[in-house]
C-alpha cells in the first residue's frame, strides 16, 4: 500500500517531466481498498483490476519493475509499448489485462470461473474492479447477472469515490445506495469504510471466503473519494470541498499509519524509514528503465494474430 | 444428403467429442437445441458442456474471452448475427486486441446465423462480415458450402486466433450435399466455384449460388464466366483473385451485405492497386441496396443481389 503510493507519486512526477507517453491514472485515496482485494487472493486465483488497484495488483504479484516498464514504453515490459500504463497484466498467471470500457472485465472473470469450474478446479476465486460510474453499463449488469445465475465464485469490489470522471454520483444512479444493486441480481453484498484498512481487510476477507466457500458472488461497495484527478492531466477542481472535509475524504494510507503506530505495530521512525526504502527502490527502478530499450517499429512483427500462416496480405502502403 | 446446417451440427459433434476443451454457449442452444436447431441433441450428448446463456450478448463474448484465456475452446452462438452488435465491445475490443496486448491467444468462434430470408426484416437479415473484418486481430469466415461449412467450422475451433464464423440462414436447409468431406482447402484459400474465361466474378456465402445460376443463364449467351467463392473473407485471397482476374480481364464482386465499403471494395480496391493492368473494363461492384432490409418479400428480393441482377451486372461489364 505504501510501496504503490511512493510509485504513483514517482510516476506522477514522471508524468510532469514529460518522460511518460499517455496518462497516467492514479488511485491516490483508495489504496486501502484495493491493497485489500489483491492481498486476500492467493496463487491460482483470477483478479482483474481496474485503474486505481496499484496496490491491488502489486499485492496480487505486479512489481515496480514491471509498472515501470509499461508506464516508460519499455520493450522488456509485459505489454512491450503495445499496450500501456493501466492496461497491463499477465493473463497466463491469473492476472487479467482491462480494456477501458468499465464493466468489460466482469463477463470475461466469469468465463474464466467457468473454465476453472469444467476443468473440476475448486477453491478458485476471481475478482475484479470498478467505479461507482461502472456500475452504470450493460456490461455490469449482463455480466453481474451471469455471475449470478451461474453461481460463480465472483468478488466484483465497487470503489464508489463520488466522481466519475467529474460526474458525481447523483448524476449516476438513483437508486439509495450503491449495494441496492446487488440484491436485484441476488447477489450477497457488503459495504466498507473505504478509508480504514483494517476494515477493508476484514471485509474483503469475509467476502473472499464466502465466494471460495460456495456462497456465489459477493459485491463489495467500499466508500470513499478519490483524492487526485481522474488522471494526472484533471486538476479534479469540480470535487466538492464539502466532501474532501468529511470522513469519506480522509487519506486512507495516514489513517493505516495511525492507526499502526496507535496499536503499537509500528513507530513513526520505522514507517519513515520503510517510506525511504520504498522511495530508493522505485526511483533506481526508475532509472534503471529509463535507460531500457524501446519497441522497435522495423522489429514489430505488425500482426494481430497468433497464427503467422493467416496474415492477410495487405499492400505495403 | 447432409444439409448446410446439419454440416454445422456435425462439426460442432465432432469437435465437442474430439476436444475435452470446446464448450457450445448460447441463447436457447442448450435442451432446446437453439433457434434453428443446430445444436438440436447436443447438450444431452454432451452433459454440461452446451449451455444456455441468459439474452446477453456482451456477457456470452466476454465469457467465452475468460474461458479462452484459461485454456477452453469456447464456440458461442450469436441467435441472429444482427444481435451480435450487443456483444460488439467484447469481440473488436477484447478478444480482437488480447494476443496483440498480451501474447496470450483468443481462441474462441463466434457463429453468427446471418444473411436474409424471406420475411425477416431489418433486424434478423444482415450480414456483418465486413463490421469485423476492418478490425484487426480477427478471423472472418463466410462459407458457402455443405463442405465449407463442417471443415472450416472444425479449423475455426482449432485456431488459436477469434474466429467470426457468419454461417447463412438461407442456406441451412437450402443446400444439401452427399458427404462430408475429408479434406479441404487451408483457411485463407479461396476456391475456383467455376472455370470461365470471359469475367470472373468475386463472391461468398449465399451469393456463390446466386452467382452460379447466373452464369448457368449466362451460357445462352456464349459466356463463360468464372466465380470465385472467397470462403474466408479475412485474410482475403488476393492472390487466387488476381489470378483470375488476369484470365478473363473483367472482374464483378458481389455481396449481399450494405454497399458502403465493405469486402467487395476492398477487392476491387486490391485488384485496382495490384492488377490494374490485368483489367479490361472498370471492375463493378453489386451488392444490396443502402437501406435496412426489409420486410416484404418483392422488396426484400429486390434489396439484394439475386441471380438476375447478377446476371444483368455480369452482362453490363462483359459490354464495357
Amino acid at each position: 500500500m505504501l510501496l504503490a503510493r511512493i510509485l504513483e507519486e514517482k510516476l506522477a512526477s514522471l508524468y510532469r517531466a514529460g518522460a511518460i507517453h499517455g496518462g497516467v491514472f492514479l488511485g491516490r485515496g483508495q489504496e486501502a481498498l484495493s491493497v485489500s482485494v489483491g492481498s486476500n487472493l492467493r496463487k491460482g486465483d483470477i483478479f482483474a483490476p481496474l485503474i486505481r488497484d496499484q496496490a491491488g495488483r502489486m499485492a496480487f504479484g505486479d512489481t515496480v519493475l514491471d509498472t515501470l516498464r509499461t508506464y516508460l514504453g519499455s520493450q522488456l515490459g509485459s505489454m512491450r509499448g503495445r499496450d500501456g500504463n493501466i492496461h497491463r497484466g499477465r493473463p497466463r498467471e491469473g492476472y487479467y489485462a482491462m480494456i477501458s470500457h468499465l464493466g468489460a472485465m466482469i463477463p470475461a472473470v466469469c468465463g474464466a470461473l467457468m473454465a476453472r469450474r469444467m476443468r473440476g478446479e475448486t477453491g478458485v476465486v476471481g475478482a475484479t474492479c470498478l467505479g461507482d460510474g461502472g456500475t452504470s453499463t450493460g456490461a455490469f449488469h449482463e455480466g453481474l447477472n451471469v455471475a449470478a445465475v451461474e453461481k460463480l465464485p465472483l468478488v466484483l469490489v465497487i470503489a464508489n469515490n463520488q466522481y466519475a470522471y467529474s460526474t458525481p454520483s447523483n448524476r449516476q444512479f438513483a437508486c439509495a445506495d450503491l449495494i441496492d444493486k446487488a440484491a436485484g441480481y441476488g447477489v450477497a453484498s457488503h459495504r466498507v469504510d473505504g478509508t480504514d484498512l483494517s476494515a477493508c481487510l476484514a471485509v474483503l476477507g469475509v467476502a473472499v471466503r464466502a465466494a471460495r466457500e460456495g456462497g456465489g458472488p459477493q459485491m463489495i461497495v467500499g466508500d470513499l473519494l478519490r483524492l487526485v484527478g481522474h488522471g494526472e492531466h484533471d486538476d479534479a477542481s469540480y470535487i466538492d470541498p464539502r466532501l474532501k472535509a468529511s470522513p469519506l475524504g480522509r487519506d486512507c494510507v495516514k489513517v493505516a499509519e495511525s492507526f499502526s503506530i496507535e496499536k503499537g505495530w509500528a513507530t513513526a521512525e520505522e514507517i519513515a524509514a520503510w517510506r525511504a526504502e520504498a522511495k530508493k527502490e522505485v526511483d533506481a527502478t526508475a532509472a534503471k528503465v529509463r535507460r531500457e530499450v524501446s519497441p522497435d517499429p522495423g522489429d514489430e512483427e505488425w500482426s494481430a494474430i497468433s497464427d503467422t500462416r493467416l496474415a492477410d496480405n495487405f499492400l505495403e502502403a | 444428403m447432409i444439409t448446410y446446417l446439419e454440416a454445422i451440427r456435425a462439426a460442432l459433434d465432432k469437435a465437442l467429442a474430439d476436444d475435452p476443451r470446446v464448450f457450445l454457449y448460447g441463447q436457447d442452444i442448450g435442451s432446446f437445441g437453439g433457434a434453428f436447431k443446430v445444436t438440436k441433441n447436443l447438450a444431452a450428448k454432451f452433459p454440461g458442456r452446451v449451455l444456455d446463456a441468459p439474452l446477453s450478448e456482451d456477457a456470452i463474448v466476454g465469457v467465452a474471452i475468460g474461458a479462452a484465456i484459461e485454456g477452453m475452446r469456447p464456440v458461442v452462438e450469436m441467435q441472429f448475427a444482427d444481435f451480435s452488435t450487443c456483444g460488439f465491445n467484447q469481440i473488436v475490443n477484447h478478444a480482437a486486441t488480447l494476443f496483440y496486448r498480451t501474447e496470450v491467444p483468443c481462441p474462441i468462434v463466434v457463429r453468427l446465423p446471418s444473411g436474409g430470408t424471406s420475411g425477416s426484416g431489418p433486424f434478423h437479415s444482415q450480414s456483418m462480415e465486413a463490421l469485423y473484418a476492418h478490425y484487426p486481430g480477427l478471423i472472418v469466415m463466410t462459407p458457402g458450402t455443405v463442405e465449407d461449412a463442417y471443415s472450416m467450422l472444425l479449423e475455426a475451433i482449432a485456431l488459436d486466433d477469434p474466429v467470426i464464423f457468419c454461417e447463412h440462414k438461407f442456406l441451412y436447409n437450402h443446400l444439401k450435399a452427399e458427404k462430408l468431406p475429408g479434406q479441404n482447402l487451408p483457411v485463407g484459400k479461396a476456391r475456383l466455384a467455376r472455370h470461365g474465361r470471359d469475367a470472373t466474378i468475386v463472391t461468398y456465402s449465399a451469393m456463390v449460388h446466386e452467382s452460379l445460376a447466373a452464369a448457368e443463364e449466362l451460357t445462352g449467351d456464349g459466356y463463360e464466366i468464372e466465380i470465385v467463392d472467397l470462403r474466408t473473407v479475412k485474410p482475403l485471397d488476393t492472390d487466387t483473385v488476381l489470378a483470375s482476374v488476369a484470365r478473363t480481364g473483367r472482374l464483378l464482386c458481389v455481396s449481399e451485405a450494405f454497399p458502403w465499403g465493405g469486402v467487395s471494395a476492398e477487392v476491387v480496391a486490391r485488384v485496382a492497386a495490384e492488377g490494374f493492368g490485368l483489367l479490361d473494363a472498370p471492375p463493378q461492384r453489386l451488392n444490396a441496396k443502402d437501406t435496412p432490409v426489409p420486410y416484404h418479400p418483392d422488396l426484400w428480393t429486390a434489396h439484394r443481389p439475386t441471380a438476375s441482377a447478377i446476371a444483368s451486372a455480369t452482362r453490363r461489364l462483359l459490354e464495357m
